[in-house]
C-alpha cells in the first residue's frame, strides 16, 4: 500500500506540472486553455525534434526550450488570445479548441502517429531502493521535486513580487489596474509566457518518462483540468494537492484493476465537483 | 491663468447611448472644484472620460495644454491625473500596503510614499498587511485615496467619496483634502451631498442629463439656483417632492 501511495504521489507530481500553467492562466485572466494538453505534446515534440537535429544532452535541450516557450507564450497571448478575452468565455474556449485541432494535425503531418520518446541514456529506468523493498524511479522523483519547486516558485512570484501584484491586480479588476498604469495585455502575455515555460517543461519530462503521440493532448488536458478543479481554480498549492490526490487515486485504481486507474480518478473528480464545486483550496477573494 | 484641465464640447458614449452632451469644463491649478448632480447626470462618466476609461474624441480634453482624449488610462495617469473611483474598487486579493503600492506603478516622481500616507492615515499603518477589503468602509476609502496619491498626481479626481460612509467618517476624509490643495494639487470631487460640496469647494459644476446645467463660485450660488439646476425644478417644488 505504501508503494502505491508513493507511486501515486510521483504520478501526481507530473500531473501538477501539466496543470500549473492552466491554473496560472485561469487565475490571472479567467482563460481556460483547452489546448493545454496539446501544447504539452507540442513541447515534447519540440524537444524530440531538436534532439534529432542536434546531438546534445536532452537536459540541455529541455533547458534551451524554456526561454523559447516563454517567447512563444508571450507572442501567442499578444497576437491571438488577448483578443478573445472579455466577459464572454466562449471566444477563448473556441479559439483554444481550434488551436488544439491545428496542433494535433500538424504533429500528425510532421511526425506521423507513431509514439516517440526522448532517449535519456537509461536515466528514465534508474531507481532508488528504499527500506521495505520499495524502489522509486529517479526520473519520477525528479519530476516530483520539480513540481513542488515550480508550485513554490509560482506562489512566491504571486505573493512577493511586483509582477505577482500586477497579476493579482488585473485578475481582481482590470479597469482599475489599467488606471494604475498597468498594460493589461502585457501582463496577460507575461502570465501566458510563464505558463508556457511550465508547459514546455512538462512536455519534455513527459517525453523522457514515456512515449508521446500527437493524439495524447486531450487526455493530458483532462488530467490537468481534474487537478486544477479538485485543488480549486487559481490556487497553486491547491493545484499541487489536487494533482497528488488524482495521482494517488489513479494508482489505487490501477492496483485494484489495471483498467480502473483513470476511471478512479474521474470518480474523485466528480465527487469533488458534487461536494465542493469550488475545489479544495479555491483562490481566496475578499 | 491658463487652464490645468479643459474640456470643450466633450461627448461620451456607452455603446450607442450618449452619456455626455457637449461638456465645457475648465479647471485652474490649485483649485478644489465640485461636480454635483443627481444619479445618472453624467458625473461619473465625466470622470471616466477624463481618465480614459470611457473613450472620447482626441481634442475633447486638454490637460496642461496637451490633448489627452482617447489616450489609454495608463498613459493619462503617467501625465498626472489620478482617480479615486466610485465604490472605492480596491483590489480584494491585495493587502492594504500592496493596494497602495499599486498606485505607484506609474512611477511618477513626487512626495508621496507609503510611509507618508501612513502618517496621513495612521490607522492604515496598523492594518498594512490585512486584505484591503477587510477594512471598514471609511478605512477602505482612505486606502483608495492613498492609492491615487501614490501616483503623485497633479490632478486628483474623487468620485463619490461619501458614498455609504458614516457622517463622522465623511468629515474626517473631507478634512484631509484641503491640505492636499495646499500642496499645489488640484482636486475635483463628485458629490451628491450639495451642502458638503458647497462647503469644501471653491467652484461648483452641476450636471443634469449629461449636460452642465449650472456652474459658478460655491459661495455665490443660491439654493434656488442649485435646486433648479440639480433637479430641473425650483427649491420650493423640490421641498414638496
Amino acid at each position: 500500500m505504501l508503494e502505491t501511495l508513493i507511486q501515486g504521489l510521483l504520478l501526481g507530481g507530473l500531473y501538477c506540472l501539466f496543470a500549473l500553467g492552466q491554473s496560472l492562466m485561469f487565475g490571472v485572466m479567467r482563460l481556460t486553455n483547452t489546448a493545454q494538453g496539446d501544447f504539452i505534446i507540442l513541447g515534447a515534440y519540440a524537444a524530440i525534434a531538436s534532439l534529432g537535429a542536434v546531438a546534445v544532452s536532452p537536459w540541455l535541450i529541455a533547458a534551451l526550450l524554456l526561454p523559447l516557450a516563454f517567447g512563444f507564450g508571450y507572442g501567442l497571448q499578444r497576437q491571438v488570445l488577448n483578443s478573445t478575452l472579455g466577459r464572454d468565455p466562449l471566444p477563448s474556449l473556441v479559439v483554444t479548441f481550434g488551436l488544439s485541432i491545428v496542433i494535433q494535425n500538424l504533429l500528425l503531418q510532421l511526425f506521423s502517429a507513431d509514439p516517440r520518446s526522448i532517449e535519456t541514456d537509461g536515466f528514465n529506468t534508474q531507481s532508488i531502493a528504499l527500506p521495505g523493498n520499495i524502489s522509486v524511479g529517479t526520473l519520477p522523483l525528479l519530476i516530483f521535486a520539480l513540481a513542488v519547486a515550480a508550485t513554490a516558485a509560482l506562489q512566491w512570484l504571486f505573493n512577493r513580487t511586483q509582477l505577482g501584484r500586477a497579476f493579482r491586480a488585473v485578475s481582481d479588476d482590470r479597469e482599475i489596474a489599467e488606471l494604475m498604469g498597468l498594460n493589461a495585455h502585457h501582463v496577460y502575455a507575461l502570465a501566458t509566457a510563464v505558463a508556457f515555460v511550465l508547459i514546455a517543461l512538462a512536455g519534455a519530462l513527459q517525453a523522457m518518462r514515456t512515449t508521446v503521440s500527437p493524439s495524447d493532448g486531450p487526455l493530458l488536458l483532462l488530467f490537468a483540468f481534474e487537478a486544477v478543479i479538485i485543488g480549486g481554480m487559481g490556487s497553486f498549492w491547491g493545484t499541487l494537492v489536487g494533482a497528488l490526490l488524482l495521482g494517488i487515486t489513479q494508482q489505487i485504481g490501477f492496483r485494484i484493476d489495471p483498467g480502473w486507474g483513470i476511471w478512479f480518478g474521474h470518480i474523485v473528480f466528480l465527487a469533488v465537483l458534487v461536494v465542493r464545486p469550488q475545489g479544495l483550496f479555491p483562490k481566496t477573494r475578499g | 491663468m491658463s487652464a490645468l484641465l479643459q474640456t470643450s464640447d466633450l461627448t461620451a458614449f456607452y455603446g450607442d447611448a450618449q452619456a455626455l452632451f457637449g461638456i465645457d469644463f475648465q479647471l485652474t491649478a490649485g483649485e478644489m472644484v465640485a461636480v454635483i448632480g443627481a444619479n445618472g447626470a453624467g458625473k461619473s462618466t465625466f470622470m471616466k472620460a477624463v481618465t480614459g476609461l470611457v473613450k472620447t474624441t482626441p481634442n475633447g480634453i486638454h490637460f496642461q495644454g496637451q490633448p489627452i482624449g482617447g489616450l489609454p488610462p495608463g498613459e493619462i495617469v503617467k501625465r498626472g491625473i489620478a482617480l479615486v473611483p466610485e465604490g472605492r474598487r480596491l483590489f480584494p486579493s491585495l493587502s492594504v500596503e500592496e493596494n497602495l503600492l499599486m498606485g505607484a506603478f506609474a512611477k511618477r516622481p513626487g512626495p508621496w510614499s507609503v510611509e507618508r500616507l501612513f502618517k496621513l492615515f495612521p490607522i492604515l499603518a496598523e492594518k498594512r498587511a490585512q486584505p484591503a477589503t477587510s477594512l471598514s468602509g471609511g478605512q477602505q476609502q482612505m486606502v483608495a485615496i492613498g492609492r491615487a496619491l501614490m501616483s503623485n498626481p497633479t490632478l486628483l479626481l474623487c468620485d463619490e467619496l461619501s458614498l455609504g460612509l458614516a457622517p463622522i467618517v465623511i468629515k474626517e476624509i473631507y478634512d484631509a483634502l484641503p491640505a492636499l490643495c495646499g500642496e499645489g494639487m488640484t482636486v475635483v470631487i463628485v458629490e451628491q451631498d450639495v451642502a458638503m460640496a458647497q462647503q469644501v469647494s471653491q467652484r461648483i459644476y452641476c450636471f443634469q442629463e449629461g449636460r452642465v446645467s449650472l456652474h459658478g463660485r460655491s459661495d455665490e450660488l443660491t439654493r434656488e439656483q442649485i435646486s433648479q439646476a440639480y433637479f430641473g425644478i425650483s427649491a420650493e417644488e423640490a421641498s414638496h417632492a
